[in-house]
């Protein structure tokens, strides 16, 4: 496969995906210097040019590339990178397209230019950030099976009941029907089995139908609903494409934006909205406009640093659900340190679904993989199989497979009907089973086996 | 440095070392030769020096340039002296530095030896010998990157500082099979070699023991007169075939896809060849009294210029005794070297064609001083860090050549046996001129010039720098 462009994005996608078995990545970019580090730090070729100019596509093979992501910091050259692969090869193309007029076409580049996959970053990030305020206990959330199950990551704060508690005994002492599937201390990861003992300061990551999470949070006394209102720090993209999605669900947005013209183009856009011209780290606007009474913030700005005081600013002033971006920055185990609540980053979330899209696109081949999301700071991944007829682990209880340490398997969807499974529950053909595992770049069952 | 990867890395060299040490044994046992003992006791030796290093825990493998250097370099030098012991133990060789020198001059694809009556040697040391060429000549720690789960991307710091030219790239995105492609080609023109020379009516032992010298660029020869008693064809093979060692070898993957035309293109290759071409041409009119007819004087002249600018170093006849002007067109065809990405020495056609273009450059800058230019080679500008490293290469070159010349005229020899035989050594080419020559050998130096030699040789093969790192106290720290 060939990527064209070596940002952030581009700079991740060829880490996660040369990581992997089976991927014979090449990238191309315009400047030599940035090949010369990526080249040496992971098992890829490069080539030096425009990704729109045919000849430096031939050299990078696309006669035979299965795929080409283009993910150039223009939205024109990605496109056309695309339409110039479709002719000189027969591959899928991926590309990023950021600027909204475009995104409004999606639709059209798909059918028309035959694109396999329109990303937006900031419109990606968006989503992610509205799926945390619907839920704002949780850190993360994954959701498979069309929604019907949800992998929520959360923190055990300290005296809550699940502090010191085994996590065979969790079931029985709050009666709910969840399993937890991963639990994160300090930078391990753990895949716990029964005797695994939580504390306090773990992120803890379950599985469990929507209804039964909240269930469960309400039983831990985390309260569920979702956020009413949500101040906007910061108005760029990200936060129009947030914005739009938060007011249709119903949830009172206002956004502070520094520079005039945006406030107004952003009330052109958004009239359900309040717009505040201001500057966003001016501490006494803040406490004006009522940052205290609000349920959540999300720090959108253009700067990292400004995003991080952001919001451990808000931390001080009010109990809400804080979100904060950040772009570039990658001290992440400083950061994690910080205590932030959630974290966003558009380019990882990009590149994580062009991951996402890649694998199922490669399995779908050979095996049945419906999703796979990395899940524990992308220390494992959780995986949706189909289960075929002729399957290994069907015909068995679920405490009969000889699993190995690092899988668990943690949920079943059987037409339908979500089972949180347990020892003596069977997978039957027709199923599909979420698992998550440790050992990353799974493609069949069989390797999940002793 | 990570100390703990290079020495894993290093128990693989030599286990690596222990295996190759079998084809021999199987020599030896095929001629009944005593040598067969002293292959066994070897790769005792190596194995237990391997195989305890390869154990030792090595999770934290984080390779980085550094360490890739020092790997390479060290390699090269625990495995020549390792890959000596065969000599000492069946008293071939029995001194040491000796050994030694037949055995780095062989890794590093010289092909200068100390021994002066080769026929004397047992088979099963004389296929040893000419073995290591062929192992030297695509690279050892290629060979291991190509078969062992060594993990991750930087492996490709070993490739690069092993494999030889200005600026080593990938055939495929994935170094492992780059490497696997690498050596594919290499056997597999290795075994048509072998064919043809077979059907010219060779015994088999020769015919392996002539294409691993030729493949590997090396030039160790099983007869005296070298190559000179063979009859015409296999002498015409052999020359086809060393100048074909020379070529860079991307260029037999571009024809392989099928992207002949790309293959085609390099201006490399044309050079290469119109070097060859136009020093066949002289050198056979210059020499052509010595001769009874032209065609054998251009395939004498064939088979020297081949031999000389792949840095082989096979000889059909004494070009010692040609007329100067062909002497000296052979001695700076010594410089100038084989292909990049081949298996022959010397400064190698694209670093002097880099190298030219740099010059004419600056030529067109003094006289316009505002003007820009770009040096370009193959319709694509070369970056400026390619440049500066050849420009870097050609200084740190001549700077040693200088020095080992020095240090070499200590023996009190002749000015022309000293500095061919440091050229024929730091381009490992083998034979130089005059008590050097094709029909003489190195045992005249003492132990001390045989030692820079040694130095000049792994210089050579490894192009300078993966050795001088391991001189620079950075390296070591941790």
């Amino acid at each position: 496969m060939i990527i064209v462009g070596l940002g952030k994005i581009g700079q991740k996608l060829a880490e996660l995906l040369s990581s992997e078995e089976g991927h014979e990545v090449t990238v191309v970019d315009t400047v030599a210097e940035h090949l010369r580090y990526i080249v040496n730090e992971y098992d890829i070729m490069g080539v030096v040019g425009s990704g729109s100019n045919i000849d430096i596509l031939e050299e990078a093979g696309i006669e035979t590339a299965d795929l080409l992501i283009a993910v150039t910091g223009s939205d024109e050259v990605n496109l056309l990178t695309c339409l110039l692969a479709k002719k000189a090869g027969n591959c899928k193309t991926i590309a990023r397209v950021r600027k909204p007029e475009y995104s409004r076409e999606l639709r059209l580049f798909k059918d028309d230019l035959g694109l396999a996959m329109v990303i937006n970053p900031e419109q990606a990030a968006a989503t992610e950030v509205a799926r945390v305020l619907r839920f704002p206990s949780a850190i993360q959330i994954d959701t498979f099976a069309k929604g019907r199950v949800e992998i929520l990551k959360f923190r055990i704060q300290e005296g809550s009941p699940l502090d010191d508690i085994r996590v065979a005994d969790m079931a029985k002492r709050i009666n709910c029907d969840i399993l937890v599937c991963g639990v994160e201390r300090g930078d391990k990861v753990f895949i716990p089995g029964g005797n695994f003992i939580l504390k306090s300061g773990d992120l803890v990551s379950i599985v469990a139908t929507p209804h039964n999470a909240s269930d469960f949070f309400k039983k831990i006394g985390i309260k569920t609903n979702r956020v009413k209102d949500t101040l906007i720090i910061g108005g760029g993209g990200t936060a129009y494409y947030l914005a739009a999605r938060l007011i249709q669900a119903g949830i009172k947005v206002k956004i502070i934006e520094q520079d005039m013209m945006r406030c107004e183009e952003l009330s052109e856009l958004l009239p359900k909205a309040t717009i505040i011209n201001g500057d966003g780290t001016d501490t006494d606007l803040l406490a004006e406009e009522g940052l205290e009474h609000y349920e959540s913030v999300v720090a959108l700005t253009g700067i990292d640093e400004e995003n991080i005081m952001l919001t451990l600013f808000a931390k001080t002033q009010t109990k809400g659900k804080l979100v904060t971006k950040i772009n570039r920055i990658s001290y992440d185990n400083v950061i994690g340190g910080l205590g932030l609540d959630t974290i966003i980053n558009p380019n990882n979330i990009t590149a994580e679904y062009i991951a996402r899209f890649v694998r199922a696109a490669n399995n779908s081949l050979h095996d049945d993989i419906e999703t796979m999301h990395m899940i524990l700071d992308g220390k494992a991944e959780a995986l949706e199989f189909r289960i075929k007829k002729d399957s290994p682990i069907t015909d068995m209880t679920l405490e009969q497979i000889p699993l190995k340490d690092n899988v668990i398997i943690a949920c079943i969807n059987r037409n339908g009907k979500i089972i949180i499974p347990r020892g003596k529950d069977c997978i039957l053909p027709g199923d599909t089973i979420i698992a998550v595992t440790t050992q990353l770049g799974i493609k069949d069952i069989k390797e999940f086996l002793r | 440095m990570n100390f703990k990867i290079v020495a894993h890395t290093l128990g693989w060299v030599l286990s690596f070392e222990a295996v190759c040490m079998i084809l021999p044994l199987v020599c030896a046992l095929i001629y009944s030769e005593a040598a067969f003992m002293s292959f066994l006791i070897c790769i005792a030796i190596c194995l237990a020096a391997g195989v305890p290093l390869i154990l030792m825990n090595n999770k934290d493998a984080k390779m980085y340039s550094r360490e890739g250097f020092t790997i390479v370099a060290l390699s090269w030098i625990v495995m020549s002296i390792f890959g000596a012991l065969p000599f000492v133990i069946s008293g071939s060789i029995p001194n040491f530095i000796n050994a030694l020198f037949e055995t780095v001059s062989g890794f590093t694809t010289t092909g200068a030896s100390v021994v002066a009556d080769v026929e004397a040697l047992p088979k099963s040391i004389l296929f040893w010998r000419s073995f290591t060429h062929w192992i030297g000549g695509m690279g050892v720690i290629v060979f291991l990157v190509a078969i062992l789960p060594l993990s991750g991307g930087r492996n490709m710091h070993l490739v690069k500082a092993e494999s030889p030219g200005p600026s080593v790239g990938k055939l495929v995105p994935k170094v492992r099979e780059t490497a696997k492609l690498l050596y594919t080609i290499y056997f597999v023109l290795t075994v048509i070699e072998v064919a043809l020379l077979l059907a010219g009516d060779m015994s088999l032992f020769e015919a392996l023991t002539i294409s691993f010298g030729t493949a590997g660029t090396g030039g160790f020869a099983v007869l005296n007169s070298s190559m000179g008693e063979y009859s015409s064809y296999i002498q015409v093979v052999v020359t086809i075939f060393m100048i074909v060692f020379g070529v860079n070898f991307s260029i037999y993957y571009l024809i392989l896809i099928g992207k002949i035309k790309t293959a085609f293109r390099s201006s490399e290759l044309w050079a290469y060849l119109g070097v060859i071409a136009a020093s066949i041409f002289i050198i056979s009119i210059n020499c052509a009294a010595l001769f009874d007819t032209v065609a054998e004087s251009i395939k004498h002249s064939a088979f020297q210029v081949g031999s000389i600018i792949t840095t082989t170093g096979f000889a059909t006849t004494d070009f010692d005794k040609w007329p100067e002007l062909s002497k000296t067109i052979l001695v700076v065809l010594m410089f100038i070297g084989a292909s990049a990405g081949s298996t022959g020495g010397g400064i190698k056609v694209s670093r002097i064609m880099i190298l030219l273009k740099s010059i004419v450059k600056e030529i067109k800058i003094s006289a316009h001083p505002k003007s820009t230019h770009k040096v370009k080679m193959d319709g694509r500008t070369i970056e400026h860090e390619t440049i500066r490293g050849a420009n870097v290469f050609m200084i740190s070159y001549l700077l040693i050549f200088a020095f080992s010349l020095l240090a070499v005229s200590l023996d009190n020899m002749d000015f022309t046996t000293n500095f061919t035989a440091v050229a024929a050594t730091i381009n490992n080419v083998g034979p130089g001129l005059a008590r050097v020559g094709p029909t003489q050998n190195f045992g005249s130096y003492s132990a001390f010039a045989k030692l820079v030699f040694i130095f000049d040789m792994l210089i050579g093969r490894l192009e300078i720098f993966p050795l001088l790192v391991l001189f620079s106290p950075y390296a070591w720290k941790k």
